[in-house]
């Protein structure tokens, strides 16, 4: 009974369980409110039972079913896959917390359907994670595309309706239109589609076609926002800040990349990518997405659609590490996984903290707030540091081992702009705690203490926290990266 | 009794249950003659099924033996499509009853003799292996349904059925001419004895006038683009009922005849060498593809927009069947099948709204989906099968699709495929944005969610959707004997 | 004069494309099934022409007689007789009903506005009726 509890696919099953429930539970808060936090530490349980076969280098395996002849549905957990699932399981708790106050006292309704899709996302995210192969995790990269799209939609404003339908056109037709061409092509010539350490495509395609075919996986992969592939990121900014924290910061943006890097090490292997140049030409495409988006995002002056940048330019340092494929551009780009998410996840915290607190949407409007919300500018700060990479936050170690792994492959290019980035973030990000605590006061800016409910501020803590401990404690983080790459530790 | 003497039933039964039926008085009598006429076929090709898939079964009528009498020949390919449309009828018509009592209220005693005379037309078109009794069949078929479509409520209806009747009746005379015309170069109308006849007189132009005609005509049966003329209309005006069982069936069996005529009859090697065919179905495959799926992205009335993606998934199956490839065929087949599940859902779903609200336009429809929830989830569901969503049958089929249309060395089939499968997103979630993310429209009343009686035979639909996506045993393993049946007729 | 050998032929084409033209180019929708008629009928000559044996006898079985015509074109034609006239039935009946709820059967009047909401254009159904049904 017990062996069965702790299968990959019980818990990926747990959030799904307590989405119908949350929907049973429907408009009875309190009700709904504790099956939601059951739900959550539950799922976190299982998560952290895989941990420890993992690093022992035996990840469970668990065969489901054969949908069509050779193509199962399988799961199996492996150190890549771990980062993600951990990551995800133990900001869900902290944007539990947070959400369930935000919510109500933002006064959003029918919170029955909002709780379980946020179950289900995280769910899809868990299947994601712990998938055998690239079917499964396409099955589960679906539905967590179409589990998004009532959360992002949920206000039901013009604005909302027309957001949610660029976010579920774009998401929609790049799998479809390219990924699942992608994965097509890959069963058609390897006959397999099983994750395999150093890939399953040699030699089954002509090298000549393998960068059209990263192409397809690249782009196909949405998530991942590659530009021109971006535009759905910002539309997202519509939904509630809990979504935009743990969903548009997190889960499904890691989703994306946590592809593209499996992609990368066991579809494609890291050999290939390196010989046929095929990761040279997406790393390019990904380091000009980091410039531009740094860019865009200094011209606006909306703070979520700021962050959503960010995060475009974040998400391709990932697809970056995972391109120029060098061992530690790989450990580097599983690390920021990890990094990234606990520093983002605090500023979409802030900013809806904020909105809760003042109701502040641009940027201009924040000066001399930070005196008034000292914790959430503080926790704002911490993370917005943790991004840049700067040391005592855990950001730096992830840009560290991904410059290094640029550099190895004398790409400067790619040097370059990832330094380039790290100025402009200052520029956009750093510059928003800054003014609030030391520019004069905006218009209506209270100048008495006056920070939003406990709940949010404590979430927010947390991950602020995290950043932090990320930079001292660095080390399982990357022993489960350095599993990847073949031969261990470089 | 061996099963292969029962397999003649799952055509009588009905037939004979027809004018019995005319004459019942009520509405429930001739609802329950209808549904055991049904369930008893299904019952009886279900049974058959397990033989059915390692080899075929015969039975010659009268006692005649084969070449002189008429015979009913199955084998998995007619196996398959005659478990459909029983299957669909049988599942149907619960869901039926209380659609029709609203939209056919009275003389339901002809109705529903019309309904068991097109079910077993359809039925015998399926089973028999007689190419003359195909087009008697045929006509008994398609005469019911000009009828039964004649039933629909809005006046549309009558001129809709009165031009599906000039195009039908053409088309079956095509059919007719072409048989007419095999008979005089061989001398026989049996399908299996025509198959071993046809070689010796194969490069004469009267054989190829035939397989032309053969073509033409089924195909305006099957609505291959630009002979589906008829068919939106007909769709859109007919009683729901009559929409999802035709949506369902028709068309299908109409391919599966033209699957047999080309296969078995001709043999594959004549029909795609003698005749330029891959050329030709591929061409109007891809262009009904693309015009249907078009054309539905702008429609207003849903059951219109319905029956023109019906117009572009046509062109699937005949794309995969194009491709001249037992993949490409597996594929076709596979899609005939699915399709069948997901437009039935579909169609469902549309006329459960209807039934509540008197309108299947997307403008009185804005909002239904807080108000009946359950129905309009239905067809979110039903619509993402038709995208073509994993875990869904269209995934399945779509996938199939795809591989043979690489295996095939077409590659660029595939682009093909995948945008008019966006282009149905598109028309899918049109529907869902106005059912949940639009506010109602003043002028209509505000309406409640179905009944049970409704939503169980909808949801039984639409899991059938989500089964044949996860469990894929019965319906592409059966498309793979059914293609591995009809090209092993050929020699 | 060879060509006048397959003269049945001939005829047959003529009164097919005679039934067509009407099929296609007349308005009036009695016309149209005239047409139609005469469009199947000439494909009932096709097949009866075919079973004649130039020489042959009726066959029904007689001394003295060795070659007989085919019956079978006959007996399939029977068959697709009673379909062309059941086909007719159809088409008539829907024209009568065309006439009534139109008030013409000629296609250049009948005008449907397109598809305007079902309920104004049509005295049929009210929304929502479904409820009362149940």
């Amino acid at each position: 009974m017990s062996a069965f509890l702790t299968q990959p696919f019980t818990v990926v099953i747990i959030p799904f369980l307590g989405a119908v429930l949350i929907a049973l539970a429907g408009d009875r808060d309190r009700l709904r409110d504790i099956i939601g936090w059951v739900t959550s530490i539950a799922f976190f349980l299982g998560v952290i039972a895989q941990v420890g076969p993992a690093l022992e280098g035996a990840g469970r395996e668990q065969r489901l079913w054969e949908m069509l002849p050779g193509l199962e549905i399988a799961f199996r957990i492996e150190p890549l896959g771990l980062i993600f699932a951990l990551v995800a399981a133990s900001l869900w708790l902290v944007a539990t917390l947070y959400a369930q106050c935000y919510m109500k006292v933002l006064g959003y309704r029918h919170l029955g359907r909002f709780f379980a899709c946020y179950a289900i996302a995280l769910g899809a995210a868990a299947g994601i994670a712990f998938s055998a192969n690239l079917l499964t995790l396409f099955i589960f990269y679906e539905v967590l595309s179409l589990s998004t799209y009532p959360l992002v939609a949920h206000s039901g404003t013009a604005a909302a309706r027309n957001g949610a339908r660029i976010y579920l056109g774009y998401l929609l037709a790049t799998s479809i239109g390219l990924l699942l061409v992608g994965i097509l092509w890959v069963w058609q010539a390897a006959g397999t589609l099983e994750f395999q350490q150093g890939g399953i495509i040699a030699g089954h395609v002509d090298p000549s076609w393998i960068p059209l075919l990263a192409g397809l996986f690249m782009f196909g992969i949405g998530k991942a926002a590659l530009m021109p592939v971006h535009r759905w990121l910002p539309s997202a900014m519509v939904a509630p800040a809990p979504v935009s924290a743990l969903l548009h910061a997190v889960a499904v943006v890691k989703a994306g990349v946590f592809t593209v890097l499996k992609v990368a090490v066991f579809v494609f292997g890291t050999d290939v990518l390196v010989e046929t140049g095929a990761g040279i030409w997406i790393s390019w495409v990904a380091a000009f997405t980091i410039v531009a988006a740094s860019l865009i995002a200094l011209r606006l002056e909306d703070l979520k659609a700021r962050l959503a940048y960010s995060t475009v330019a974040q998400l391709n340092y990932i697809v970056l590490g995972a391109m120029v494929a060098t061992p530690l551009a790989i450990i580097g780009a599983a690390m920021h996984i990890a990094t990234h998410a606990v520093a983002k996840i605090t500023l979409f915290f802030g900013a809806g903290a904020i909105q809760v607190a003042h109701d502040r949407k641009k940027i201009a409007e924040l000066d001399g707030l930070g005196r008034a919300m000292p914790i959430t500018f503080g926790a704002f700060a911490i993370g917005t540091l943790s991004i840049i990479g700067l040391p005592i936050f855990g950001g730096m170690w992830s840009k560290w081992y991904l410059v290094l792994g640029s550099m190895q492959i004398h790409q400067w290019v790619l040097v370059a702009a990832l330094m380039a980035s790290s100025l402009l973030n200052i520029l956009y990000l750093l510059v928003i705690p800054i003014r609030a605590f030391f520019a004069p006061a905006a218009e209506g800016v209270p100048e008495h203490y006056s920070e939003a409910p406990w709940p949010l501020l404590v979430a927010m803590t947390i991950t602020a926290s995290g950043c932090v401990v990320l930079f001292f404690w660095p080390d399982p983080l990357f022993r489960l990266a350095a599993m990847l790459v073949p031969g261990g530790a470089p | 009794m061996n099963i292969g003497e029962w397999l003649p039933f799952s055509v009588l039964v009905p037939l004979i249950a027809a004018p019995v039926c005319a004459l019942m008085p009520g509405r429930t009598g001739p609802w329950l003659l209808a549904f055991l006429g049904a369930l008893t076929s299904l019952l009886i090709v279900a049974i058959a099924l397990p033989v059915l898939w390692q080899g075929e079964l015969s039975y010659p009528f009268g006692n005649w033996p084969p070449p002189i009498g008429i015979e009913y020949r199955i084998d998995a390919a007619n196996g398959l499509v005659a478990l459909l449309v029983a299957a669909v009828a049988t599942f149907v018509l619960p869901w039926a009853r209380i659609i029709n009592n609203f939209e056919v209220p009275e003389r339901q005693g002809i109705f529903y003799a019309l309904f068991l005379l097109a079910f077993a037309g359809l039925m015998g078109i399926t089973l028999t292996g007689d190419a003359f009794n195909v087009f008697v069949f045929l006509e008994i078929s398609s005469l019911s349904t000009y009828a039964l479509i004649a039933h629909g409520w809005d006046r549309r209806a009558l001129l809709a059925s009165f031009r599906y009747l000039i195009m039908g009746t053409v088309g079956a005379t095509f059919v007719l001419i072409g048989i007419g015309f095999l008979y005089m170069m061989t001398g026989t109308l049996n399908m299996a004895d025509l198959a071993e006849r046809l070689p010796e007189v194969r490069d004469t132009t009267a054989v190829r006038a035939a397989l032309a005609f053969i073509i033409v005509g089924l195909g305006l049966k099957l609505a291959l683009f630009p002979l589906h003329l008829w068919l939106p209309n007909a769709y859109a005006y007919a009683p729901n009922f009559i929409t999802v069982f035709l949506a369902a069936t028709a068309t299908k069996v109409a391919l599966y005849v033209m699957l047999r005529f080309i296969f078995t009859i001709f043999g594959h090697d004549y029909s795609f060498f003698a005749l330029p065919l891959t050329a030709v179905l591929l061409a109007l495959a891809i262009a009904g593809m693309f015009a249907g799926s078009w054309v539905a992205m702008f429609q207003h009335n849903l059951k219109r927009m319905l029956a023109y993606s019906s117009v572009a998934q046509v062109g699937y199956m005949v794309l995969g069947i194009a491709l001249a490839t037992s993949a490409g065929l597996a594929a076709g087949l596979l899609h005939l099948f699915n399709h069948a599940l997901m437009k039935g859902a579909l169609f469902m779903a549309l006329g459960t709204v209807f039934w509540r609200v008197g309108s299947v336009r997307i403008d009185d429809l804005s909002g239904i989906g807080r108000e009946m929830p359950w129905t309009m989830t239905a067809f979110a569901l039903a619509g993402l099968s038709l995208i073509g969503v994993p875990l869904t049958a269209g995934f399945v089929s779509k996938w199939y699709l795809i591989i043979a249309a690489m295996e095939a060395g077409q590659p660029w089939l595939v682009a093909l495929i995948v945008i008019t499968s966006l282009m149905a997103i598109y028309y899918i979630w049109r529907v869902v944005e106005a059912a949940w993310f639009t506010p109602a429209r003043e002028a209509r009343t505000p309406v409640s969610e179905a009944p049970l009686s409704l939503l169980v035979p909808l949801y039984v639909v639409v899991a059938a959707n989500f089964w044949f996506g996860i469990d894929t045993r019965l319906s592409v393993g059966g498309a793979e004997a059914a293609a591995r049946a009809l090209l092993g007729g050929s020699p | 004069m060879a060509w006048l050998g397959h003269f049945n032929y001939w005829v047959v084409v003529i009164l097919m494309m005679i039934g067509f033209y009407a099929v296609i180019a007349r308005g009036n929708m009695v016309k149209k099934i005239m047409g139609l008629n005469l469009f199947q009928t000439s494909v009932f000559i096709m097949f009866i022409s075919a079973g004649k044996i130039i020489g042959g006898s009726t066959p029904v079985l007689r001394e003295g007689i060795t070659v007989y015509s085919n019956p079978l074109p006959h007996v399939l034609i029977l068959t697709a007789i009673v379909v062309g006239v059941a086909t007719t039935a159809v088409g008539l009946a829907l024209a009568v009903r065309i006439l009534e709820a139109y008030g013409t059967i000629e296609e250049d009047e009948l005008v449907d506005p397109p598809d305007q909401p079902a309920d104004e254009s049509h005295p049929g159904m009210p929304a929502g009726k479904g409820d009362t049904a149940a």
